[in-house]
């Protein structure tokens, strides 16, 4: 049967992977290629490649970091962050990304999303939603924008949804009131989305043991876990990650 | 002109950068040529036919540039790799925008039913069918595995990412299943010409031993 998947997330800025707690505090965690070929060694499923590159300036070094990283990793790679127009999911295509994830350009033109999806194909197509627990509107969970800085009014179930109709082939949803936490994922939140659609969703956010990423597939539904600073500081490697999980009973690539 | 060892089929859908490095990785001293020149595919020794998006609009692409018949000729006559559209476009028919393909083989490419599809736990099952899956290599029907799958331990994990999945009329030319829930047919063999619907590119240390098993396959 299919495997439950396993992606660590790189966040990289100025060429180099960092992780933060809510978006705060870097810490530099290495080069991006040594840790993509370390993942892909311990048996990754994909990566994800988070561009938070602040200045402009330095906004080719990821094309540049994915090309290196595509022509000796051969596992999916997923890249995301400030793409903002067709042109960019082409660019990042053609560097060697298989998917790219559009996040804030999602809910600011979502017709950006319908056109990637019809020209590239829906397979290449993440939407990243970022969401929040609110009690200020009449749904449990709102989208957020620009780093979680933004509401946006969304309910993110809904979302979800009106994003799948328009053409995206995955959903990576993060829990803004979890990412950088280590207290696990938001499960009510994947479940609610994951029941609510077709296609698979990748739980982010809040990743601190192995329980949690077993909780993200057994109550949350996910199809698969996606998890940064567990991996990048020794804590766990991805082999183990994954043998605790077929441990618990789910079905793993190993 | 320099000889062109493995051809990747270009007609203008989806990154090919995938295939034509993996190509490269496993077979350095290969020159491998990502085309959409008629001629080339006519003078390639081998030929990779890739394929991402909707299918209709790969067969109208594939139109579009004049290579529909440079492709069938190869197929017909030189060690030939499909690879997921690249699978079903040798079809007949898909069910995917009612589309004809280029009906090198007789059956149809169906989706995968999105209602009722549960795993062992009651989960839903999604689609696309995508992640990593295991794929059976269909000894039971061939004495000996085929040449593709030297070295790639039986049920194997490869790559997936589809909604849509081949079923042939003729069940000789299965070469390989995986199961989701359903079985459904993820390789097909006969003679020169090898196609699955898993992405052999992106399927790690098993992905890239079938790639170099292609590139050394004398059928």
């Amino acid at each position: 049967m299919l495997a439950k998947r396993i992606i660590p997330c790189l966040d990289v800025t100025d060429g180099r992977v960092v992780k933060g707690i809510n978006f705060l505090e870097l810490r530099d965690a290495g080069d991006p290629v040594e840790i993509a070929k370390r993942y892909d060694d311990q048996g990754a499923d994909e990566l994800t490649f988070l561009d938070i590159t602040a200045s402009s300036d330095n906004r080719g070094l990821i094309l540049h970091i994915i090309e290196e990283v595509a022509s000796q990793v051969f596992i999916p790679l997923t890249v995301g962050g400030g793409v903002r127009e067709v042109e960019d999911v082409r660019r990042l295509l053609n560097a060697g990304a298989d998917k790219v994830s559009i996040n804030t350009t999602a809910v600011l033109n979502p017709q950006m999303v319908q056109d990637a999806a019809s020209r590239f194909g829906s397979q290449c197509i993440v939407v990243a939603i970022d969401a929040k627990k609110v009690d200020n509107q009449p749904f449990e969970w709102e989208v957020f924008t620009h780093g979680g800085r933004k509401a946006t009014g969304l309910d993110a179930v809904k979302w979800a949804e009106y994003m799948a109709k328009l053409g995206a082939g995955e959903l990576l949803v993060t829990s803004m009131d979890r990412d950088g936490t280590k207290i696990g994922f938001n499960n009510p939140l994947n479940r609610a989305i994951s029941n609510a659609v077709d296609v698979p969703i990748i739980a982010s956010g809040g990743v601190g043991n192995l329980q949690h990423l077993v909780d993200g597939v057994k109550e949350g539904g996910a199809d698969a876990v996606l998890a940064a600073s567990i991996f990048h500081y020794g804590e766990y490697t991805v082999k183990q990650a994954k043998e605790y999980m077929q441990r618990n009973g789910i079905e793993v690539r190993l | 002109m320099k000889k062109i060892d493995i051809a990747v089929v270009d007609y203008g859908m989806g990154n090919l950068r995938s295939v034509s490095k993996a190509l490269e990785h496993v077979a350095p001293n290969k020159n491998v040529l990502v085309t959409s020149n008629p001629a080339d595919i006519e003078n390639a020794d081998r030929i990779v036919f890739p394929g991402q998006g909707a299918m209709p609009d790969c067969i109208r692409e594939l139109d579009a540039r004049g290579l529909r018949s440079s492709v069938m000729h190869a197929a017909g006559n030189k060690p030939f790799l499909g690879i997921c559209i690249g699978l079903q476009m040798l079809f007949e028919h898909s069910e995917e925008g009612d589309a004809a393909g280029l009906g090198l083989f007789k059956g149809n490419v169906k989706r995968f039913a999105t209602v009722d599809m549960h795993d062992e736990n009651g989960e839903k099952l999604k689609v696309p069918h995508m992640g990593w899956n295991q794929v059976y290599q269909n000894r039971n029907q061939q004495s000996e595995a085929h040449a593709l799958w030297s070295n790639i331990e039986d049920g194997a994990r490869f790559y997936y990412v589809h909604s849509y999945y081949v079923q042939p009329d003729d069940t000789s030319i299965i070469g390989g299943y995986s199961e989701y829930p359903q079985q459904f047919t993820s390789a097909i063999a006969q003679d020169n010409l090898f196609a699955v619907q898993f992405h052999p590119e992106k399927s790690a240390t098993a992905g890239l031993q079938m790639l170099s098993n292609f590139v050394n396959w004398l059928p």
